[in-house]
């Protein structure tokens, strides 16, 4: 395998939300979309950038910046994931890459899959699903399980609240059904925007026709990220949105259980 | 939890600690009388322990099942002043100081004053250990290099085998009837000496035999009197198990349970061991009773359970005996370090887990008091259900139990020549130190103070701190040209003081096998009766004596930062870097942060660091690992601070890892606080590449806050984190399960958190009972809730 380069942001070991056991996250650095709700913003601009550190000398000392984005090698990254061998043989865990979107950077993704392959580490890729079908094709092989994020089926919404349409998600979804991936669908539930009845009923609908999907796993929207936005200078539309109470989230696992799905709160 | 535990539990909890005289006073009288002018120093001090067992209050407390104080109530604490006495402005900190305090009357003060001080001034043993020491080990004691332990405290390390729980003193006093017509004048030039220890120890075993025929006395007098007929009986009960055991061996869980208890009062009375005692491997050493109970219908597991938290209470009612001089003010906790052990393996290796293992767990959980502590030995063979019932306990943020590698033990000690039977049988106890229980006397005799070595390296054998000069002249650090040469340096500086804390280990360690020997403690330990000697003495099977590095973490992080900007990538100076430690970065912000947050730091899984933490960890090693004591073991290493990396971080100056002046070191083998940025699984990594088998035990900290254990799936977690720490060797780690919020609370609100527990190092305490330096060390401590 060529030795090849991308460019991440963080690599999060002992990462234990992005799949069974204990894992290796590795954070792709661009993304095609721009969900409001995003986590990760400092994932989503496919350049470096600068963020404003946290850390801070004295109270009246001018802020720190830190550089964000790596640029690194595939072997640097396989070097950096099998540091936790051990633990992924004690767990069952393993490696996910997950970004931004890992689809982004084709070549360096289908390295380090392949690389990981050939060490029997299990993979992860946690994906948008905003990709062409050709690069679903070059490394579907080399993918354990596949963390698929399913936002708004409406087509006006998904471009509103992500900057993009839905058809590439939905074709590289069936292409993975028909070769009968593992799949774990992951539904960001931000109030007043994914969480309609109708967009989880037709999530709900949409996701019983297909086989091979072994779970749906619903991740409650949170406000973490919050500071994160203002550090990079990004405006969060979101502020005003509180994130679902537990009882909501039953509800909505309730609702979509009754299309016959595994559902999980959390991941 | 039934009512009568609770409300004994309730009772323990509430006592407040005092000092008491009385165990002084007794003694003073028995030495002031002529009893001891015509005998040997043993049998003397086996007179004077008969003495106090005759003459003590007995006292029963109101429902209790398991019989027994060391003072005349529960928490009421007595002093040694054969080895420490007080003075007058001792008792007046113990009495005012916020934390850990011992109410102390008036009465006891004037007794004080007039009989314990102007008898024992200069004739205690602290005295004479200080008397016998040359300059070079006071100068260095003094700067904070190490501490020594028994100036304090008795040499005790040690713990029950489970022999103790099959015989009774009949049998030993039997054993040692036969040592002495098995002495051999003709040709052992030692045989009058094993004569006059054996005697001393038939006189503990027969003072031990009255103490409990006293309890049986009074057990039966309250019974008379007793108009509850079920607390009647109760008591003809206690009168008659009193009557039997510790004279003949027990036969059934309540009988081994205070025929333990005695004995524990029996070691705790002689001297003031350190870490107590400990009735050991506990589930396995019931077991037999448990069994047999259960069968013969004697008791229900029930019944077990409250005899058992029966017997927990009587722990948490001895707080540990409070020190003399600086330490009495600093003293953190009333905990004596008494771990009970669970799990392991059986003699024949195979997992021991059993049904009591479980029920004593289910004790643990309800009783969350701070005496006992408690363990789980964790095999590969344990089953993967005990380890997730042990963190269901831990997850209650309580700090107990803590978990050991049993397989790591087993070959710590194989490595240290026992055989593969007293290995099996051993375990871990105190903080974490590894022991063949029953068979081996292993001391602790002090923290070693790593940093402060390197510290007086960099300034040419001076401390910065006051200015003198204490070390050897190591060169110049300004004028090293590699690290190389710094290391080599700091090498010659840590053997110099190895070599001085060696030489007064040797010294102190005979003042007390002729000054102090402990004949009741010797009959418990094998083979003292057989050899003939003393446990003090070099009487156990295997002696060995500990230097306890501590700081791991901060000098690691120090030489990586000298190496790395001085020495590799010349940020800075040598020079430079001298006169930033000199002034504690003042003005000096920006390097500040650099050495803060672009210098390798260990607890990273990063080779950089983690080789120069071998290399530390080497040289430590080989400086004391072998080198022979004056009973017949050699001195080893572990690693563990208890809460000394306080009392260390505050005799140094700032350090090249960005430490400012005076603050607390790492402790244990975990990273500096805060500097683990990488997660668990990297200081898990990082801390594996410590070769734990050449210790006698490491500590590891890690702590989560309490979403993290929420549900089974983090608890599934923390499980895979201590198996692979384990497959890689690792000791020892515990959790810490307790959310920064909730500590700030308790500091600002301490009244409204008196239940909170947290773990420090070894051992858990009352969180408001901590000083403020430790408060806010364990809330700094890295959070490693994922989100
Ligand atoms: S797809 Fe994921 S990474 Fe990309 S913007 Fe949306 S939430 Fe962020």
């Amino acid at each position: 395998m060529k030795e090849t380069r991308g460019l991440i942001f963080d690599i999060k070991r002992f990462a234990i939300h992005d799949g069974p056991g204990i894992r290796t996250t590795i954070f792709f650095k661009g993304c095609p979309l721009e969900c409001w709700w995003c986590a990760n913003p400092e994932g989503q601009k496919k350049e470096h950038e600068e963020i404003i550190s946290p850390f801070q000398l004295e109270e009246n000392d001018e802020c720190i910046k830190d550089v964000i984005g790596d640029e690194i090698s595939s072997q640097e990254v396989i070097d950096e994931i099998l540091k936790d061998r051990v633990f992924y043989e004690e767990s069952n865990g393993g490696v996910t890459f997950s970004g931004g979107e890992p689809l982004m950077q084709p070549e360096f993704l289908q390295s380090l899959l392949a690389l990981s392959k050939q060490e029997g580490i299990h993979t992860i890729l946690d994906t948008s699903g905003y990709g062409t079908q050709s690069i679903f094709e070059k490394i579907v092989d080399d993918v354990d399980l596949f963390l698929y994020d399913l936002k708004l089926l409406d087509m006006e919404k998904h471009l509103k609240y992500t900057g993009v349409s839905t058809d590439l998600i939905l074709q590289n979804l069936s292409f993975l059904v028909d070769k009968k991936q593992n799949i774990i669908i992951r539904i960001p539930i931000v109030p007043g925007i994914t969480d309609s009845s109708a967009n989880l009923n037709q999530i709900g609908k949409y996701l019983s026709e297909l086989k091979s999907i072994i779970r749906v796993d619903i991740l409650p929207y949170n406000k973490m990220s919050e500071a994160k936005y203002n550090r990079l200078g990004k405006t969060y539309k979101l502020s005003n949105i509180a994130p679902p109470s537990d009882e909501r989230m039953s509800e909505i696992k309730n609702q979509l259980e009754l299309f016959g799905l595994k559902v999980k709160i959390g991941g | 939890m039934n009512e009568r535990v609770k409300k004994l539990r309730e009772q323990s909890i509430n006592a407040k600690p005092s000092l008491s005289l009385e165990r002084a006073l007794l003694l003073t009288n028995f030495y002031q009388s002529s009893a001891t002018d015509k005998t040997s120093i043993p049998v003397a001090r086996a007179l004077a322990f008969k003495f106090l067992l005759k003459n003590k209050k007995i006292c029963i407390n109101d429902g209790e099942l398991i019989v027994g104080e060391r003072g005349p109530e529960p928490a009421a604490t007595p002093t040694y002043p054969e080895i420490c006495t007080h003075s007058m402005k001792d008792l007046e900190i113990l009495n005012t100081r916020s934390k850990i305090s011992f109410s102390v009357d008036e009465e006891t003060r004037q007794l004080t004053k007039d009989r314990i001080i102007p008898y024992w001034k200069g004739r205690s043993i602290r005295d004479l250990i200080f008397e016998n020491m040359d300059k070079e080990w006071i100068e260095a004691y003094d700067a904070g290099i190490f501490t020594e332990f028994m100036e304090q405290r008795a040499p005790g390390h040690t713990v029950a085998g489970r022999h103790i729980f099959h015989k009774g003193f009949q049998d030993f006093k039997n054993e040692i009837a036969d040592a002495l017509n098995n002495l051999d004048f003709d040709n052992d030039p030692e045989a009058l000496g094993k004569k006059e220890q054996l005697k001393a120890m038939e006189i503990a075993a027969d003072a031990v035999l009255i103490l409990a025929e006293r309890y049986s006395e009074k057990a039966k007098e309250l019974a008379k009197k007793e108009k509850d007929s079920k607390r009647k009986q109760e008591l003809e009960q206690i009168a008659e198990i009193c009557n039997y055991v510790p004279k003949n061996a027990p036969r059934t869980v309540w009988e081994a349970l205070q025929h333990y208890w005695f004995i524990h009062l029996g070691v705790i009375t002689e001297l003031n061991t350190w870490d107590s005692f400990n009735p050991g491997r506990l589930d396995q050493n019931l077991f037999p009773f448990y069994k047999k109970d259960l069968e013969e219908g004697k008791n229900t597991s029930e019944e077990i359970k409250e005899l058992l938290q029966c017997f927990w209470v009587k722990f948490n009612n001895q707080p540990a005996p409070p020190k003399v001089g600086v330490t009495a003010e600093e003293s953190n906790t009333y905990t004596d370090f008494c771990l009970i052990n669970l799990g392991g393996v059986k003699e024949d290796g195979s997992d021991a887990v059993n049904d009591l293992s479980y029920l004593l767990l289910d004790v643990i959980e309800e009783m969350r008091i701070l005496q006992p502590s408690s363990m789980v030995q964790i095999s590969k063979k344990t089953p993967n259900e005990f380890l997730k019932r042990a963190l269901k306990i831990v997850r209650t943020g309580f700090g107990q139990p803590s978990i050991f590698n049993t397989d790591a033990i087993i070959q710590e000690l194989l490595r240290q020549g026992k055989s593969i039977i007293d290995a099996r049988n051993g375990g871990a106890s105190g903080c974490v130190e590894t022991g063949a229980f029953g068979k081996e006397s292993y001391i602790l005799s002090g923290y070693f103070n790593l940093t402060k070595v390197l510290e007086i390296t960099l300034n040419n054998g001076k401390d910065s701190r006051t200015g003198k000069k204490i070390g050897l002249e190591t060169g110049d650090s300004t004028q090293f040209k590699t690290f190389d040469e710094l290391f080599e340096a700091f090498k010659l500086q840590l053997n110099y003081f190895i070599d001085i804390k060696i030489k007064g280990n040797n010294i102190i360690e005979r003042l007390w096998a002729t000054i102090l020997p402990s004949p009741f403690m010797s009959l418990l330990v094998d083979d003292c009766i057989k050899n003939g000697k003393d446990y003090n003495d070099g009487g156990a099977r295997y002696n060995t004596t500990y230097v306890q590095g501590v700081g791991l973490g901060t000098i690691t992080d120090s030489l990586s930062s000298l190496k790395y900007n001085v020495f590799e990538n010349k940020i800075i100076n040598m020079e430079e870097m001298l006169k930033a430690l000199e002034s504690n970065f003042e003005g000096r912000n920006e390097l500040w942060m650099k050495l803060i947050r672009a210098t390798p730091k260990y607890g990273n899984d990063n080779d950089y660091t983690d080789k120069i933490m071998k290399q530390v960890f080497n040289e430590f090693y080989m400086s004391v690992n072998g080198r022979p004591n004056t009973k017949g073991g050699c001195h080893r290493i572990n690693l563990l601070p208890t809460t000394v990396h306080i009392y260390f971080g505050s005799v140094i100056k700032a350090t090249p890892d960005g430490r400012k002046e005076f603050q607390p070191l790492s402790e244990g083998v975990s990273p500096v606080q805060g500097m683990d940025t990488k997660g668990p699984t990297a200081v898990i990594k990082s801390a594996s590449k410590i070769d734990h088998l050449k210790t006698g035990g490491t500590l590891l900290n890690q702590k989560f806050t309490p979403q993290f254990l929420a549900d089974d799936d983090g608890i599934s977690k923390l499980l895979y984190l201590i198996r692979s720490y384990f497959r890689m060797d690792g000791h020892h780690i515990q959790f810490n399960v307790v959310s920064a919020d909730t500590l700030r609370k308790a500091q600002n609100n301490p009244e409204l958190y008196r239940n909170l527990i947290v773990r420090v190092a070894g051992y858990s305490d009352y969180f408001i009972n901590l000083g403020e330096s430790l408060q806010n060390e364990i809330i700094e401590r890295t959070e490693h809730l994922s989100v």
